[in-house]
């Protein structure tokens, strides 16, 4: 037998040494920011095909970007949603109050009173007006950043705060960190630390909507980092192959933790240019621009229910602050990028907006953050009855070993004894 | 989940079938008694499945009910999880027990944790269904069985049945169950009893009395292991395929051994665990798994923790090697009656 012959490395000799690519950010601390290379279309640009449409006529708008507000502070295009001024109004102080919400938890946090807290400052616009988008008892599949779809949907700021301080008071027993919110009455999904595992998940409870032959539709939301988790491609995968009722949701934030976007791709497509590949409708929208969001979560929303399909939105913005209070973005990336965003502060356009259509001034802009502070504060005070993180205020010891199971089997209950059993070697005193 | 016995064999009408018919019975139960149960699964649907588990169920059931699956096992767990969120009871086949692991974040940080994290607002009522061992040549990706990985993940109830009668009541009860059920069936024992000899002639389940299954609906208990033969010299902790095998060994050597199917890792059947060895004071554990932190490390300390004064010799543990499952050395790796023999003369020497 003889072997093949080992390819010449003459032939080679010429070739250039192979480059390995590691995504590097435009700026780094200290540098000055220039945005210019970002193509912001003008509002109202873009086109709005059908809700019914085939999926590929959609793909030219994912490397486009919808926009309604425009420089004037006005409403334009064929995507404005024609909000009357009560509804825009109420989705300001949406947004208004989750800013004050997580301003005040933020605080908490430094001051002591629970581990770890999350702010979506800046990416209000993407919770708040696809809550107003959707229909109240749709389900919503979220990541942590989604604070804003559960006080849109008056879940209680009290019950928020519980959870963050995981007091006797928490729904969750003080199992989960901090934010990781589940409110099924409000159709919002148990968040998880791992992320991306509810893409897939959003993809199937739409199934079982349609296997039901029922009405409702399924959303999910993920950051632009963790579209790189094969969840991703699970999800678009089953959302694709079943036709499932499911907006699926990429919050292009540019930043996870301190890896830039183009970690997960940004350096050579869009993320809403994803859906091409997968054969679905994909829409790339600004997301400080509340009308825009609201314009493209309900064509998709509408789309899904009349069995058209699903669709991912790539809603582009800024984490406007740190990753968590465990984060300083200081240390990796430039001050100067949130203050040049070039797409500006979502509540301060919707605020101008307002203001310009002659429904809303700085007066009663300023008295409504003052109202919605004082709310805060005074919920912060109602949670605080009930404990804050470790002083002591929590779930009765035996909720530890609860809920593994629904029964309790013979080796936790043997735990649970043991445990208690600890307890009181520790503080003899101890009683529950 | 029901408390009583399972239906007596010899009350209710029986029809011999094997375990792939048992498997296929049970889901046809449960499909027509819940309308919230669905199959999906790679070929589950118009085909049947490769080891044809559900064969007919997408003709009688409808597509809705009985579908196909993209490749892809952390969507089928993670769409599986999504189906149990809205209320409906999924039953879920990975084609491979080696096939699992895409899918194991899904398992074993969602569906296994969901009632605990969102103090029971969310279930995963899902019953994951794989065909797991070796014996049937199908090399390193198609033998392994990987149960320990599921048996170390707290909110997972791990199930592996070694009759056709075992099958269908412990189906049941797993797809009635409210947590999350891996259910392994032991492949090698599909269509027969095997003893361990793999140049005897293959047998069918029609001999066996595991083989004669009762008609119509009845669940076994999860947690509740099996006494498949009683005996004073020996206990014997055994699961799936190598219930057979330690059966014939034993047999051949004339021990009077207890053999204990322990049908349900966890809940593990304590108890039962405990009455028997304190009984006979020696204890065989055995598993076709690899050996370093097998299921037959936690059986050994529990004995150890547990009966330590009643124990007249060093607990036995035999298991499969800790390499990969090889194709052509299937039989070198395969814990067989060599292997098991050695460790039963070891046990009674005195």
């Amino acid at each position: 037998m003889t072997t093949g012959q080992a390819p010449s490395d003459k032939r080679r000799g010429n070739l250039p040494p192979l480059e390995f690519h590691v995504p590097e950010p435009c700026y780094r601390p200290g540098d000055v920011v220039d945005y210019s290379h970002l193509e912001i279309p003008e509002a109202g640009t873009v086109r709005r095909p059908d809700e019914a449409c085939e999926a590929r006529e959609t793909w030219p708008l994912t490397s486009d970007l919808i926009r309604v507000l425009d420089d004037e502070d006005h409403a334009v295009g064929p995507w404005n949603p024609g909000l009357d001024a009560e509804t825009l109004r109420r989705i300001l102080r949406t947004m208004a109050l989750t800013r004050a919400f997580d301003d005040r938890m933020y605080r908490g946090q430094r001051q002591g009173k629970t581990s770890f807290y999350m702010k979506s400052t800046g990416e209000e616009a993407i919770s708040v007006a696809c809550a107003f988008a959707l229909a109240s008892d749709d389900m919503v599949f979220p990541s942590y950043r989604q604070q804003g779809i559960l006080i849109s949907r008056g879940y209680p700021l009290v019950e928020m705060i519980n959870q963050i301080y995981s007091n006797r008071a928490d729904r969750l027993k003080g199992r989960q960190l901090p934010i990781m919110y589940s409110a099924k009455d409000y159709g919002f999904f148990t968040i998880s630390g791992n992320l991306a595992t509810q893409f897939p998940q959003a993809v199937g409870w739409a199934m079982a909507s349609a296997i039901k032959g029922d009405t409702r539709i399924a959303t999910s939301f993920i950051g632009e980092g963790s579209s790189a988790e094969g969840d991703f491609h699970a999800a678009m995968t089953f959302a694709a192959v079943y036709n499932a009722p499911v907006v699926l949701n990429v919050v292009n934030n540019q930043w996870a933790i301190s890896s830039f976007s183009g970690f997960a791709g940004a350096e050579r497509t869009t993320f809403a240019a994803r859906a091409a590949g997968y054969g679905i409708a994909g829409l790339r929208v600004d997301g400080n621009d509340a009308l825009a969001v609201y314009a493209a979560m309900d064509w998709a929303a509408n789309r899904a229910r009349a069995n058209k399909g699903p669709t991912l939105i790539e809603h582009f913005t800024y984490r406007a602050e740190g990753h968590s209070t465990s984060d300083d973005p200081s240390a990796y990336r430039s001050a100067r990028e949130a203050e040049e965003w070039p797409l500006g502060d979502p509540i301060m356009r919707l605020k101008n907006h307002l203001v310009a259509m002659g429904e809303w001034s700085e007066e009663q802009h300023a008295e409504m953050d003052r109202v919605l502070a004082e709310d805060v504060r005074a919920a912060t005070k109602e949670a605080e009855k009930n404990g804050i993180l470790g002083h002591g205020l929590h779930h009765p010891f035996h909720t530890m070993f609860e809920d593994v199971f629904e029964e309790l089997p013979w080796h936790l209950e043997e735990q649970a004894e043991q445990a208690i059993s600890e307890r009181r070697t520790k503080w003899p005193e101890w009683k529950e | 989940m029901l408390e009583e016995e399972p239906v007596s064999l010899h009350e209710a009408p029986t029809r011999s079938l094997n375990m792939i018919e048992a498997i296929n019975d049970a889901l046809d139960i449960m499909m027509s008694h819940d309308p919230d149960v669905v199959i999906m699964g790679e070929d589950v649907g118009y085909f049947g499945g490769v080891f044809r588990a559900t064969a007919g169920l997408q003709k009688k059931y409808g597509m809705n009910r009985v579908f196909d699956s993209p490749i892809n096992e952390c969507g089928i767990v993670g769409a599986a999880v999504g189906m149990a969120a809205y209320g409906l009871r999924p039953v879920p086949e990975i084609q491979f027990a080696d096939y699992i692991y895409p899918g194991l974040d899904q398992l074993v940080s969602e569906a296994a944790r969901l009632r605990y994290r969102s103090a029971g607002e969310f279930i995963a009522p899902i019953t994951i269904r794989s065909p797991f061992g070796g014996g049937i040549f199908g090399g390193q990706t198609h033998s392994q069985s990987p149960e320990a990985l599921f048996t170390h993940v707290a909110g997972l109830k791990t199930v592996i049945p070694s009759t056709p009668h075992d099958a269908k009541g412990l189906l049941i009860a797993a797809i009635e169950d409210n947590d999350p059920v891996v259910f392994f069936e032991p492949k090698r024992i599909y269509n027969g009893p095997f003893d361990g000899n793999y140049d005897s002639p293959s047998r069918t389940w029609k001999a066996h009395p595991g083989g004669k299954v009762p008609e119509g609906y009845y669940s076994i208990p999860l947690g509740k292991a099996r006494t498949v033969r009683e005996g004073s010299a020996l206990t014997v902790l055994v699961y799936g395929t190598m219930v057979h095998v330690a059966e014939a060994v034993l047999e051949a050597k004339g021990v009077d051994a207890e053999i204990i199917d322990l049908r349900t890792l966890v809940p593990l059947d304590i108890e039962a665990v405990e009455k028997s060895v304190e009984k006979t004071g020696k204890c065989l554990v055995i598993h076709e798994a690899t050996r370093t932190s097998g299921f037959g490390a936690e059986l050994v300390a529990l004995v150890q923790e547990r009966c330590f004064y009643h124990l007249e010799a060093p607990i036995e543990r035999v298991t499969g090697f800790d390499t990969p499952y090889p194709h052509s050395l299937e039989w070198a790796y395969f814990p067989g009656p060599v292997r098991i023999g050695e460790a039963v003369d070891r046990l009674m020497k005195d």
